[in-house]
Formats: C-alpha cells, structure tokens, sequence
C-alpha cells in the first residue's frame, strides 16, 4: 500500500490539488454546481483525449506533433459519415473513425521507422498535411452527428436508487473518459505490448537487448495515439454536432498536461490518470481566472508559472525522496 | 574435456565491414558443449563487434552461424534467445523505469527460477517491485546474469560479467559459471582477468585486429602464449625507441602534478604517481580500468572520494574543470565532439578558453586574440582551408584544434586522453612532434593511449593500471608492446611467470 501510495504520490498530489482548486472555485463563486463541474468536463473532454494520445507516445519516447491536426481529420470525417443519416449510421461511423485515427497513427510511427527522419520532424510534417486534407474533406464547419452521441457528453448520469443531488456530479462526459481509458489504457498497461512501451520509451539499447520488437512496438503506440486521438475527434464532433476542419488549441495543451501530468518528456516514466487528472486542473485553473476576470493574456502566464513551478517542485521532491 | 563431440555453437569466416573500415575479417569460434571458453584480444581486436554479431545486436557482412550443426540466422537478439543463446553485456540491460518484476514479464522470465538464481549468486533480500533504476550497478549485474540463467540457454555469453562486482559476488558468479558446464551447456567468457580465465575456462580463442589467430587450451603458462598472440608480429617489430629516447633530458624538472592515493568510487582504487615539468607520462590500461575516471578527477569534472591531488607543491580541489584550467590544467578528450563547437570557426575554437569567460567579462581584445590565434595555428600546422566550421576539418585537424587551444592559453598541464585514436599516420607523427615540442618547453603532459606503440614514441615513463590500480612503472627503455601488454594484464614485468605470482593483486581473496 505504501509503495502503491509513493509509485503514484504524483497522481495523488495532483488530486488534491484539483481539490484544493475546486474549494477555491467555490469560495470565488460559492453558486458553482454540478451544472458548472459537468460543462467543464465536457469542454475538458477533447483536451483529455488529446493528452492520453500524446501521453502514449512521450511513454514509448516519442512525440506527435500531428495530434490536433489527427483530431481535425477524424471529426470531419464522423461529422460527414454521419450527415443526414439514420441513428444507426453512428454504429459503423464510430468504429471507422476510431481504424482511420489507428491508421493515421500507426503511418507516424512507420515513417518514423523506415525513414529514420526524427519523430518532431515527421509528425509535424503530418500536422501540415493533416490540416490540409480535414479542408479537403470538409472546406468549412459542417455534417452531422448521431442524436445519441450528442447524448452521450451532454448532461449528467441518473442512477436509480441515488440521489440526484449526487449523480448530477457525474457528468456523461466524465464517464466517457473514464470508461474509454479502461477499456483502452488497462488492458494495454498490463499486456506485453504495455511493457514493451515503457521499455522503448526507458532504454531502447536495453529493450532491444531484452528481445523487444522496437519497430512494431514504436508504431503500435504511434496507433493507440491514433485510436485517443481519432476518440478526441469524435468528442469534437459530439458536443458540437458538426465538424470543424480547423484544429483547435489541443497540441500545447496536450504537451502541457503530459508534463503536469508527471510523465517524463524523455519517455518511460508516469502513467496515463496523471496527465488526465492535469487537464482538468489546467481547465479549472482557467475557469477560475475566467470567474475571476482576470486579463485572457494573464491567464496564459499564470499557465505557464503553474506548469514550470509543479515540474520543479515534483522534480525536488524526487530528488529528497531519493536521497533518504 | 569431451574433444570428440560436435561443437554446440560454431561461427565461421565472419566478416563485418563499416565503409572501408573492415572490423571483422576473418573470425571464427568453436564452441564445444560443456566448457567455458574465453574470447580474447586486444583493444579493438574485434571482441565486442564479434559478441554483437553472435548476439543478433549486427548482422554480419559475410559468414556462417551454426547452432548443434543447423545453420541459423540470427537476426536480433529475440532470434538469439529462440536459438538457446543468451547474453549478458557489458552494460545492464534492465529497464530502468520498470521495476524488476515487470523486467521478468517483459521477457518472459520465470519468476521462481529467477529468485533461486539471485539467492544462489549471493543477493538473499531482493524487492521484486523495486524499480531497476534504484537498484546498486553491482546487483543490477546479478540481476542481468540471474534472468539469463533462468530461462536456461545452451549458451551463455558473459562480457566483462566481473568486472563492476566486489570480490565476493564475483566469485559466487564464478562458482555459478562453473557448475553450468556440468549439464552440459557452455559459456562464453570475455574478460581481461588472467586469473579468473587460468581458473575457469577450458579453452580460449584470441582474435586480433579482426580474425582469429589461435585457440589454446588453457593451462599452467598460457598467459604468454595468449600475450603472444594478441600482439603477433607486432612483437618482432623494433621501434626507433633508443632514437627517440637519446633527445630526451635527462635531469627532471620540478614536480608539477602529484597524485596520492586518489580513489574515484568504484573504478579508481588507489593511484598515485608524479609528473615533472618537462616530462610526458604514458599512461597503458584496458579499457574500463579506471583511466577515464582518473583523467576526470585531474580535469575537474569529478570529485575524487579519497585522496590527494598537488599542483605545484599545493593540495587542491577540483570542483569543476574551471578550477582545474585555473590551476594551468587543460583536458584534450579522445572524443573531440566534446570539446568543440563543431559549427564554429578555427578562431572561435582556439580562442574560447582564453578569451571566454575564464578570465574576465567584457569586451575581447580582438587584436591580442587575433594574434595568439594566428600564431597557435602556424605552430601546429593546422590546415586552414576548411576553417570556418571546424566539423569540416578531419579528425587529425580537429584534434590539432582542440591542443592548439591549450597552448594559446599558456596551459601548464595538458592531459591528453587518446589523443591518435582515429587520425591519420602523418598526423598523429605531428601530434608526437607537438607533445615532445611541449614537453621541451617545460610543460608537462598525462598522455593516456590505447596504442601500446605510442608509449616509446612519445613518452618518458608509462604507467600501467590495472582495475584501478597502478601496477608497474615502466622506464620508455623497456616499454615495448610486449612489456606493456603484460602489464596492462597485471601480469609480472619478468617472464618467468608461475601461478603464484599471477595472483591478481587488485582482488584479495574474500575471507571465507
């Protein structure tokens, strides 16, 4: 229990301190509700999906710089399948949008393989061509969704037996992550493909010599990058009921919480509930400031400070925690 | 030794080329079931690229791999562990993020196996769920030896396996080793230890400069044979040494450098010697016996764990290479990528440490600069054609570079850590002129080389360590490759050589 409790501290102080930032939300605006907690969750929604993609490919010691660009074709792509079609349409619509994003993802990773071109450099190539073919497919914000899809992240969960006044805390949206991060992220962690993802990410001379089959294991988490990323998209076109073709501001943030989120940049280290958990402290952090109607430009400061202020205070405390 | 049965692993006329550079070309092993068997050569004999080549880690260019008799490719080193062959480098091969349990999953290594052989080579508490990164060096090598043990390989190929344990669990390893001989598997042995290869293996195989020279069976007095022939005709060839001697000054100058007993964790254990002014000190060890942490703590870079240092008469402490260049102590390292700004200008290079930082803040006296500069590049006959990025230089050039700089900033001290590696033959004569040059002018100089030749070149004594001692010191008169070579072994100087003498003197034997 205590080395569950220490492997994931992070995790944990990341807790308190939505917690912390949600006490200080309700004594800036003491109506704060569910109401309020479950439209944050649903714009925090796209921005989680987008960092459990980035967060994949930091781990097996990659990045994808394509992410938004990825989020952008996938949702054109649900929007227009789902254009003036019957509720089942939704039915093939979403596992074809969620092969299209795998596809997208895995062809990072194999051009990073075969070409050996650095990964910054291939998926930010990938970012322009994606951001061309989502005009391609849908020249301005258009299509459609499935009416139960947009059911799915709108609203709050009624749950016979409880009390409304505590199943309103439980927004769809929130449901949505945490049931696509089991099915996704569980099973993966304990797999042997999990494993191989942490080792590529730790030491890649040391995986290799371990047996580790590099090549597939770099694109297949390149692909289940592709499969959050191909979800995020699908959100966006959910709550919207349409498709935009331009990528909205989700690459830095995704970046950004994956570093909050206590996964090393170099690879091999965290998980993927802290980069989560970060997205919806850095949603909170600016729904504050909003109610607080601070300067937008100051609120990007503010961002910024948190973000190199917890790295360094995590960093120190590992560092004592070592060294006792 | 069962000579009659069929070899259980033979590699034949491997070749492996880079370019032009033809690291492998003729090698070949035979390795029979049952025994321990040593794969020996000198520095860049070809060792490691052959271990790579077996493991699956290169594909070679050309040559044949047979397992029990059946051809195989071996195309990484999953298809290596498949075939029965497993391996345990050098460096762990833990992931160091995972925690040892999940290191066992991610190759598939039985659990239970694996504990009984971690207890049997002496570690009795191990926390599976401790991550591999917060596990000691030594016990991350138990850990690495145990996992190839568990699955249980035909053959084990262990490189340098003792080199970073403490006498105890070396020795446990060694015991271990050997008891897997009994049941019929075999093992690879690379090592530099005379002691534990005369103790442990049946036969060795001795590659130099990329083919197999002999395979010997390993008995009383075999050490000079193998010494033999690692060097080869190398031996029969006499240098110019008396030549290069008779210039040489005979009276010393002050002492200049003075090391006491200095210890660097683990690798450095007890190094003590003088350099005079005038005077250039070879300095002959294998790799990886403790001459880069040396050269280290001499430049600043690290902080000795015991011992003292004297520059000049004066003890000192080095808390950064700043404080050492401070002190008239300059750093040549062999990889040059690590001393200059490989984008930037001759000029530049030459004048960063003299002209940045160092001394002062402020504006640069671009006319003083201009002439040091000009004067340190005559002086070394730099070629200048390619001068506005120095990563267009050659190697030879870069390196030229990289001393010319110390000499513009009036060093007093230069340590030079392999200085030739990878230049051509007429450069690396003008670096002997330059380091001889140096030394007339009263400087003086550390000079670590990996080629034994250089030693009577360019030096006026060698000093040999050997796991992190010093073992010998040698006059340049009786230098030669041979001498050197036995040393560098930690063999006796003389060659009447019987088996209490060559016990190792780095390692007291463990109390029982």
């Amino acid at each position: 229990m205590i080395a569950f409790s220490l492997r994931q501290s992070w995790v944990i102080g990341l807790v308190v301190l939505f917690v912390a930032l949600f006490v200080i939300t309700r004594f800036i605006q003491p109506a704060y509700g569910a109401r309020d907690f479950a439209s944050l969750t649903q714009a925090a929604l796209p921005y989680a999906f987008a960092v459990a993609a980035q967060t994949v490919i930091v781990l097996a010691g990659g990045i994808d710089l394509s992410i938004a660009a990825m989020m952008a074709v996938t949702s054109v792509t649900a929007a227009l399948l789902m254009k003036d079609q019957s509720a089942a349409s939704a039915l093939y619509a979403v596992p074809l949008v969620l092969a299209f994003g795998f596809a997208l993802g895995a062809l990072n990773g194999i051009l990073i393989t075969i070409s050996r071109v650095p990964d910054i450099v291939v998926t930010l190539a990938m970012m322009f061509v994606l951001q061309g073919v989502a005009l391609l497919i849908l020249p301005s914000p258009g299509g459609g969704a499935a009416d139960w899809l947009k059911a799915l992240v709108v609203g709050s969960l009624s749950v016979p037996g409880l009390p409304d006044a505590v199943s309103a805390w439980i927004p769809h949206a929130l449901l949505v992550v945490v049931i696509a991060v089991c099915v996704v992220w569980i099973p993966l962690k304990r797999s042997q493909l999990g494993l191989s993802i942490y080792a590529i990410g730790s030491s890649e001379l040391a995986a290799f010599r371990s047996g580790v089959p590099v090549a597939r294991t770099r694109i297949l988490a390149y692909g289940i990058g592709g499969i959050f990323a191909a979800l995020g998209g699908l959100t966006l076109t959910m709550s919207t009921g349409i498709g935009a073709p331009i990528p909205g501001p989700y690459l830095l943030a995704s970046v950004a919480a994956v570093v909050l989120g206590g996964v090393a940049l170099t690879g091999g280290r965290g998980g993927l509930v802290g980069p989560i958990v970060a997205v919806f402290v850095l949603r909170l952090v600016r729904t504050d400031l909003t109610l607080l109607s601070v300067d937008p430009n100051v609120t990007t400061i503010i961002e910024g400070v948190i973000m190199v202020t917890v790295v360094m205070f995590g960093a120190l405390l590992a560092m004592r925690g070592r060294s006792t | 030794m069962p000579m009659t049965t069929s070899p259980l692993l033979e590699a034949n006329g491997l070749v492996k080329t880079y370019g032009a550079v033809r690291a492998l070309r003729n090698a070949s092993l035979s390795l029979l079931p049952g025994e321990v068997h040593a794969l020996m050569g000198a520095n860049g004999a070809g060792k490691s690229t052959m271990v790579k080549i077996l493991t699956g880690a290169l594909r070679p260019t050309a040559g044949r791999i047979a397992i029990r008799g059946v051809e195989q490719k071996v195309r990484s080193p999953a298809d290596a562990r498949r075939a029965g062959l497993v391996s345990v480098y050098q460096e762990p091969s833990l992931i160091p993020d995972l925690d040892v349990l999940s290191n066992l999953r991610l190759t598939r290594t039985p659990v239970d196996a694996f504990r009984h052989w971690v207890h049997e080579l002496g570690v009795p508490d191990l926390d599976l769920s401790e991550m591999a990164r917060d596990v000691p060096l030594a016990i991350l090598r138990v850990l690495d030896l145990a996992r190839a043990l568990a699955i249980e390989p035909d053959v084990l190929l262990l490189d340098e396996m003792t080199a970073a344990l403490p006498a105890n669990l070396a020795e446990k390893v060694l015991e271990v080793v050997r008891k897997q001989t009994q049941t019929g598997r075999s093992v690879i042995f690379i090592s530099h230890r005379f002691l534990e290869i005369s103790a442990l293996c049946d036969r060795a195989t001795i590659l130099r400069d990329g083919e197999t020279v002999g395979v010997v069976d390993i008995g009383p007095d075999v050490e000079d044979r193998i010494v033999e022939l690692m060097l080869g005709e190398r031996i029969l060839r006499k240098h110019g040494a008396a030549v290069a001697a008779e210039a040489r000054p005979q009276a010393l100058g002050k002492t200049r450098l003075s090391v006491r007993n200095l210890r660097v964790g683990t690798k450095l254990n007890d190094v003590s010697f003088d350099l005079h002014d005038g005077e250039v000190v070879g300095v002959v060890a294998l790799e990886g016996q403790g001459q880069d942490e040396l050269f280290a703590a001499l430049a600043g870079s690290i902080r000795p764990s015991a011992g003292v240092i004297k520059v000049a008469g004066e003890a000192v402490k080095f808390g950064k290479p700043r404080d050492a260049i401070e002190r008239g102590i300059a750093y040549v390292p062999g990889d040059r990528s690590g001393a200059l700004l490989m984008h930037r200008s001759v000029r530049e290079n030459i004048a960063l440490p003299f002209s940045a930082g160092v001394r002062r803040w402020g504006p640069i006296n671009m006319g003083n600069e201009r002439t040091t500069v000009l004067r340190a590049i005559e002086r070394l006959q730099i070629d200048t054609r390619a001068q506005g990025e120095v990563r267009r230089l050659s190697g030879g050039n870069q390196q030229k570079v990289t001393i010319a700089r110390w000499i513009a900033a009036d060093a007093k001290t230069i340590l030079c850590f392999d200085p030739t590696r990878g230049i051509d033959v007429r450069t690396k004569t003008q670096i002997y002129t330059l380091v001889r040059e140096l030394a007339a002018q009263g400087k003086s100089v550390l000079y670590y080389t990996s080629e034994l030749e250089e030693i009577q070149l360019v030096c006026d004594r060698a000093v040999a360590i050997f796991g992190g001692r010093v073992v010998d010191v040698l006059p340049v008169e009786i230098a030669d490759e041979l001498a050197l070579t036995r040393a560098a072994y930690g063999l006796p100087r003389d060659t009447a050589a019987d088996l209490g003498i060559l016990a190792d003197p780095t390692r007291p034997k463990a109390a029982p």
